[in-house]
């Protein structure tokens, strides 16, 4: 048994897609937020791996997943909120102040773990995985699909309450003019600095949450810089999927599917070079950009902060 | 005609209502009463104070001293939110619709975040507002795939849902073509029957006459004349138009005095245009078949309302923008196939209005931006390297002929004020051989001194044998110094005026669209 055709490799492989995807997920539909609020969140990196640090952190004391999740999603916020601040309500460049946020966060976290572990990297127990009655009993595809934590289920319903929210709601419709003309917004009587702020500070939450998962269940344990760009992939995940959560889970699970490649290879005993497969996820952006990047259309206000009043 | 009980009541009264930006005024102590059943125009030129007007009474801006009184009450209107729930609905000249948004959402816009839009009974809703005034609402439809008109029409339905009892619209006719302005005005008509009251913003005097119960007139932020209704009935279309066109172009008191340079003899034509067209692009109108002659000396004004080509010209003029036909001569030199580069060497000069924008470069130092046009030439270059102290020597002399009030030539230019700006401008255009010189907006933005100062710069240069083309959207400047004054619309000059009595009232006339 061996190579790339076996079922141990296919169910490896799939499995750590959706692992992989579900960060990728949260992240993304997270930022499709704030972007289609008008607001360009680089931060979100920073929120992320503020999301994993204390989520893990949590997770490890108190012995309990979902207070985990909890924390993570707290953290994330709580950076958001700092975001919301400047950006949204002081009006201070997004990319300067997102860019400032992830390296900061970057380091605090590490120094902070540093503090508490040292050098050593406690791991987690595994997280229990909720089986899917009956779909779960498929050959390769049901352990790989249908044996996870509940929280991947519900991230992946997450994709429909989205669609929801933007196509049913009256947040979405005015999510979506607070990034396309702000100023029609405005005189509709609605405040486009809460707007913006409440989809800045769901995409905190969800950030946070995303960088918890990643600890917790993905790798189990935290280690300085553990996001590794995921953030960033979400960015582009929901640039791509102009404004359709849909299409953030199909781009989350074709990086996922890349991100697992490393680890599907080294179970089924393939020889290929590992930073030559780490470095799939990103082929796989550039790749998808140049298919789908041209027809991507953003908000036209993204990144632009808004000023009542301002000619 | 059947009045609304309500009629001639006032729903909005403003008094003494100012407005500062920095440097100017932009309404200066303005009374004005709004009344339930009339439709009230606003007429004024440019910069007369209209929109700010009409962004305090949308919340947009607050009031610096005056009082605005709803219903006889005084109530400060805090914010657009504020506005529509006191009943006062705007129509923005730039649409307030979101583009990728079905004109149903649009409407729903507004409502509280966690309801759910309710389709059905805003189809109602809208039906019920929309078909007694004749309007067609397709509430399926996406707003970035219909007419300007037809975002007009559902802005106003917009208003009239939030039961809007003043509806302001704010220059609505300037996007419409002549069957979507009657229609408009047709509108407007059976609003106020039904006891609105609506206030119509425009620059054009027609629809004015043709469409308002009451006219006010603004200039340069003050409430210059009013004509209400009893009145506006008694008078013929004409004299309407005269009492009108004395109000917002008749000299006062106090206006400058009027000071035109003498002029040589000598009657050859120096800067000649013959039949120059421009093609039109999306935002700004080409030109056709521009002709006019300038001779030595002598100022030609172009006057007109903002935005009908009075960029378009001088760029096409300076090179800087592709010419279809037509053909530009100077001093008998055909200059057509001539770069932005090979104009300025023959001696033809362009001073923009985006002084900082085009003109100079705000980061670089006074010096470098006198000769910014010269950079890389001799003398001061040698070999593509830049000689310092030459370069100083001559920034110190040009800074002391043309007063540039700079704390030193290294300053960089972005942090002088725009009247300093604006001569080491003039500075650079005016050195070695200047010709004939393009002045777009000459003294937008500058303070009265500064506008003086310059003012008479051009005088002085026409006083020296250039041919000088002035354009501004200021009457009074164009009367106070031009010899001639020809009006721009919509891309085409539609007269020329001799400066002298009587001059401003026909160019006024030209300029909002009747014969002189």
């Amino acid at each position: 048994m061996g190579g790339f055709a076996s079922d141990t490799f296919l169910a490896a492989l799939l499995f750590g897609a959706v692992t992989a995807a579900i960060p990728l997920l949260l992240a993304g539909l997270g930022e499709q937020m704030s972007e289609k609020a008008g607001v360009l969140n680089i931060g979100i990196e920073g929120m992320m791996i503020t999301g994993a640090y204390l989520g893990f952190v949590s997770a490890y004391y108190s012995g309990s997943f979902w207070l985990g999740f909890l924390t993570g999603a707290a953290g994330g916020v709580a950076v958001a909120a700092l975001m919301a601040l400047l950006c949204v309500r002081i009006g201070l460049n997004q990319i300067v102040i997102g860019i400032a946020l992830t390296l900061g966060l970057e380091g605090l976290t590490a120094l902070l773990h540093h503090f508490q572990f040292s050098r050593s990297y406690p791991r987690l127990p595994a997280a229990e995985v909720t089986p899917i009655p009956l779909l779960a009993d498929i050959p390769v595809l049901g352990s790989a699909l249908f044996r996870h934590h509940l929280i991947v289920y519900l991230a992946v319903a997450m994709v429909v309450v989205m669609i929801w929210v933007y196509r049913r709601t009256q947040f979405g419709i005015n999510l979506q003019a607070a990034g396309d003309k702000p100023a029609a917004l405005d005189v509709a009587g609605i405040d486009v600095i809460r707007t913006r702020t409440a989809a800045v500070l769901f995409t905190g939450g969800m950030a946070g949450l995303g960088g918890a998962y990643l600890a917790n269940v993905g790798a189990g344990l935290f280690i300085p810089f553990i996001t590794n760009g995921a953030g960033f992939l979400g960015i582009v995940l929901a640039m791509l999927a102009r404004g359709q959560p849909v299409w953030v889970l199909v781009g989350a699970l074709v990086f996922g599917g890349c991100l697992s490649m490393t680890t599907a290879a080294q179970v089924a005993g393939v020889n290929i070079p590992t930073d030559v497969i780490q470095m799939l996820p990103f082929l796989a952006v550039m790749a998808m950009l140049v298919l789908f990047g041209r027809r991507a259309s953003l908000p036209a206000a993204l990144g632009i902060p808004y000023e009542r009043g301002a000619r | 005609m059947m009045e609304h009980p309500r009629a001639g009541l006032p729903i909005v009264t403003l008094e003494g209502v100012t407005k500062r930006f920095p440097g100017i005024v932009a309404n200066d102590r303005v009374d004005l009463d709004i009344c339930a059943g009339e439709v009230h125009v606003l007429l004024g030129e440019n910069g007369a104070g209209k929109s700010t007007l009409i962004a305090m009474l949308s919340g947009l801006q607050q009031p610096d001293g005056g009082r605005i009184l709803i219903d006889g009450a005084e109530v400060p209107i805090r914010s657009p939110s504020h506005a529509l729930s006191l009943g006062i609905g705007t129509v923005f000249q730039h649409n307030m619709l979101v583009p990728t948004l079905t004109v149903a959402e649009n409407l729903a816009l507004g409502g509280r975040w966690w309801k759910r839009p309710r389709t059905a009974e805003l189809a109602a809703r809208v039906a019920e507002i929309a078909r007694p005034l004749g309007i067609e609402i397709n509430l399926g439809a996406r707003v970035s795939e219909l007419s300007l008109g037809e975002q007009q029409q559902v802005e106003i339905v917009r208003a009239l849902l939030r039961d809007s009892r003043l509806l302001i619209l704010d220059e609505a006719t300037s996007m419409l073509t002549p069957k979507g302005i009657a229609e408009l005005g047709a509108l407007m008509r059976r609003l106020v029957e039904r006891g609105l009251a609506v206030v119509f913003i425009t620059h054009k005097l027609g629809e004015a006459a043709d469409f308002g119960d009451r006219i006010s007139v603004l200039k340069l932020g003050r409430n210059v004349g009013e004509i209400p209704p009893e009145r506006l009935r008694s008078l013929e279309r004409a004299a309407l138009v005269d009492e009108i066109v004395a109000m917002m172009f008749g000299r006062q008191a106090g206006d400058d005095a009027v000071s035109i340079p003498p002029r040589a003899a000598n009657d050859d034509a120096l800067l000649e245009v013959r039949n120059l067209s421009v093609a039109a692009t999306p935002d700004a109108p080409g030109l056709d078949a521009i002709s006019f002659a300038i001779g030595h000396g002598e100022i030609l004004g172009i006057a007109g309302i903002d935005g009908n080509g009075q960029k378009q010209l001088a760029e096409a003029l300076a090179g800087q923008r592709q010419a279809v036909s037509g053909s530009v001569v100077l001093a008998g030199q055909e200059i057509n196939g001539l770069d932005v580069g090979g104009r300025r060497r023959q001696g033809l000069r362009y001073l923009t209005d985006d002084r900082l924008g085009e003109g100079t470069v705000g980061t670089f130092p006074v010096s470098i931006n006198y000769f910014l046009k010269e950079i890389g030439e001799p003398p001061l270059w040698r070999s593509g390297v830049e000689r310092s102290r030459e370069i100083e020597a001559r920034a110190r002399e040009l800074t002391r002929i043309y007063d540039v009030r700079t704390p030193g030539v290294s300053t960089p230019v972005g942090r002088l004020s725009g009247g300093n700006i604006q001569k080491v401008l003039i500075a650079r255009e005016l050195a070695d051989g200047a010709r004939a010189v393009i002045f777009n907006k000459p003294t937008y933005g500058l303070d009265l001194a500064n506008t003086l100062a310059t003012r008479q710069r051009i005088r002085d240069i026409a006083g020296q044998g250039l041919a000088v083309l002035l354009i501004s959207t200021d009457l009074e400047e164009l009367l106070s110094m031009c010899h001639r004054i020809a009006v721009i619309s919509q891309g085409s000059l539609v007269g020329t005026v001799p400066n002298g009595d009587g001059a401003g009232e026909r160019v006024g006339r030209l300029m909002i669209g009747i014969a002189a």
